[in-house]
């Protein structure tokens, strides 16, 4: 029985991981039209600005409040990086979708060598609290901290965009733009703000992601991102662009499953049959479980 | 047209993935009333109307001039001509389906200016108490009122209006056609209508374009009266009870 509970509490932080790489990528997509290959990079740099702030920032460190103002540190450099590419290369390209793969596909590439060039092609230990390294026994179950912190933070996030979305003035934007993007505009709506500021909600999440997924596994590389993002784009079609909510649903599903047959079977069946559920979803619905809405 | 029109438009050219579809049109909408625009299918109706708004597609490019007063349209984008009072009801009304009613209304309010809801719900008393219905589950011509109050929640210069009653019953055709018969006595409309009931209802001028060209401007209901004229023109007889 601890097992159980113990890889579906693994499970749920591999999906929170999942999913906080996946929502941002999901709205993207489902408002502005961008398939996003560069998204990985904004994991990447809230990692190693999350990293490098721990090491360097006056006021932040590897424990206690230094390492909230250490991730805080990465989540922004996240977001402006991400704002600063919606500005100067997506938004020149809106519409032109073949354009939009190869620049972010060739920026993806040229952030993870950015990033070997500067701090190296090894992973680095990261700084985190020591506790983040111990276990909390859940029914009988040793789950790491560092995986129920992802939990919490997922739970967070995703608490905090369906507010966002259901609440505010530019959360209606955005819910209405995934729906009929030029109709929002034909009500007077310069729908470009949004698409900036679902670029900088996605950026952040990610660089969240960044910071947690350096906790979650001690290190930090370049090449991180490309590998998560991977399972980011399966858990956004099977969930549906541009819905939140269906990203969730869809990153439990893909955590779960992967974690669970990867212990009952051998290791590295689970992503198969990730790609397995993704072609069933596909086949049978394949506008994702949620289709194209942004719920509130 | 004596008075000074509201819109003006001069040799407006389409293109649309190669297709030529607006060949050098040319017509003014009079400052008052309803200049309807009509024609058969496919003669490029909805295109004239989505480029004086700005809405053709990125793979389209359009020439010619389109001024509302002293202030050409074409170079600028849609939120900033709506802004300016250029309200606009697209064709199969296009209302957000996963939004509810009020969130609906509540997007189309501008920031610094009062929504007018007090006259959306005296026209359309039945958005006021569906407000928290979501609008896809609402009937066509109680969406075609949203499409519409959405629109009249701010003050306009010019309605553009596409194809109000496509699709509608009868009865809410004419409710359609009241609503707008009231509200074309504060703001000037350009219509596309197909219905010639309506069109002999509403309009007072009326532009007739075939093959991408204009090819009648005038009095409406003298083109109605001309039977013969309207079959050429339109494919349709005009003994058509209002």
């Amino acid at each position: 029985m601890s097992t159980v509970i113990l890889l579906a509490l693994t499970g749920l932080g591999l999906a929170a991981l999942y999913f906080l790489v996946a929502s941002g990528l999901s709205l993207v997509f489902g408002l502005a039209d961008v398939l996003n290959f560069a998204h990985g990079l904004f994991l990447g740099v809230g990692a190693y600005a999350t990293w490098w702030a721990a090491g360097n920032l006056p006021g932040a460190g590897p424990s206690g409040f230094g390492f909230v103002v250490a991730v805080a540190f990465g989540v922004l450099a996240g977001a402006v990086v991400a704002v600063l590419v919606e500005l100067v290369l997506i938004r020149p390209l809106y519409s032109r979708t073949i354009e939009q793969v190869l620049v972010t596909v060739g920026l993806s590439l040229a952030g993870v060598a950015l990033l070997q060039a500067t701090w190296g092609a090894d992973a680095r230990p990261f700084p985190r609290p020591a506790w983040t390294r111990e276990v909390t026994s859940v029914l009988g179950a040793n789950v790491p901290n560092a995986g129920l912190l992802l939990i919490i933070a997922a739970v967070l996030v995703l608490g905090g965009l369906l507010a966002f979305l259901r609440f505010t003035r530019y959360g209606l934007i955005i819910r209405a733009g995934v729906e009929n993007r030029e109709m929002v505009t034909a009500l007077g709506i310069d729908v470009r703000k949004a698409f900036t500021l679902v670029f900088a909600i996605g950026g952040a999440a990610a660089a969240l992601a960044g910071a947690l997924g350096g906790v979650y596994f001690g290190t930090v590389s370049p090449g991180q991102g490309g590998s998560l993002l991977i399972f980011a784009f399966i858990v956004v079609v099977i969930g549906g662009m541009g819905s939140v909510v269906g990203s969730a649903y869809a990153a439990v599903a893909v955590g779960l499953l992967q974690q669970f047959v990867n212990y009952y079977g051998t290791s590295g069946l689970g992503d198969l049959c990730v790609v397995g559920l993704l072609a069933v979803v596909l086949l049978l619905r394949p506008q994702g479980l949620a289709g194209k809405v942004a719920h509130a | 047209m004596s008075a000074e029109p509201v819109l003006s438009v001069e040799n407006l050219s389409v293109r649309i993935a190669g297709l030529h579809i607006l060949q050098g049109v040319s017509f003014e909408v009079a400052s008052a009333g309803v200049t309807v625009l009509l024609g058969r299918n496919g003669v490029g109706k909805t295109t004239t109307l989505r480029a004086i708004v700005g809405l053709t597609p990125r793979n389209g490019e359009v020439r010619g001039t389109v001024r509302m007063g002293a202030r050409s349209l074409l170079a600028r984008p849609t939120h900033r001509l709506v802004r300016d009072g250029l309200g606009y009801v697209p064709e199969d009304r296009c209302v957000f389906a996963g939004l509810t009613v009020a969130e609906n209304l509540r997007l189309a309010e501008r920031r610094g200016t009062a929504p007018a809801y007090d006259k959306v719900f005296a026209l359309f008393p039945e958005l006021d108490r569906r407000g928290r219905q979501r609008a896809g589950s609402l009937s066509g011509g109680q969406q075609q009122m949203l499409a519409i109050g959405r629109v009249l929640l701010n003050d306009n210069r010019l309605l553009l209006v596409d194809e109000p009653t496509k699709g509608l019953a009868p009865k809410v055709v004419t409710e359609v056609a009241e609503v707008l018969e009231r509200v074309a006595e504060s703001v000037p409309v350009l219509l596309v209508e197909q219905n010639l009931a309506v069109v002999r209802r509403l309009a007072h001028d009326a532009v007739v374009l075939s093959a991408g060209r204009v090819a009648w401007t005038g009095n409406a209901q003298d083109l109605l009266l001309e039977t013969a004229l309207t079959k050429s023109l339109l494919g349709v007889g005009s003994e058509v009870k209002a």
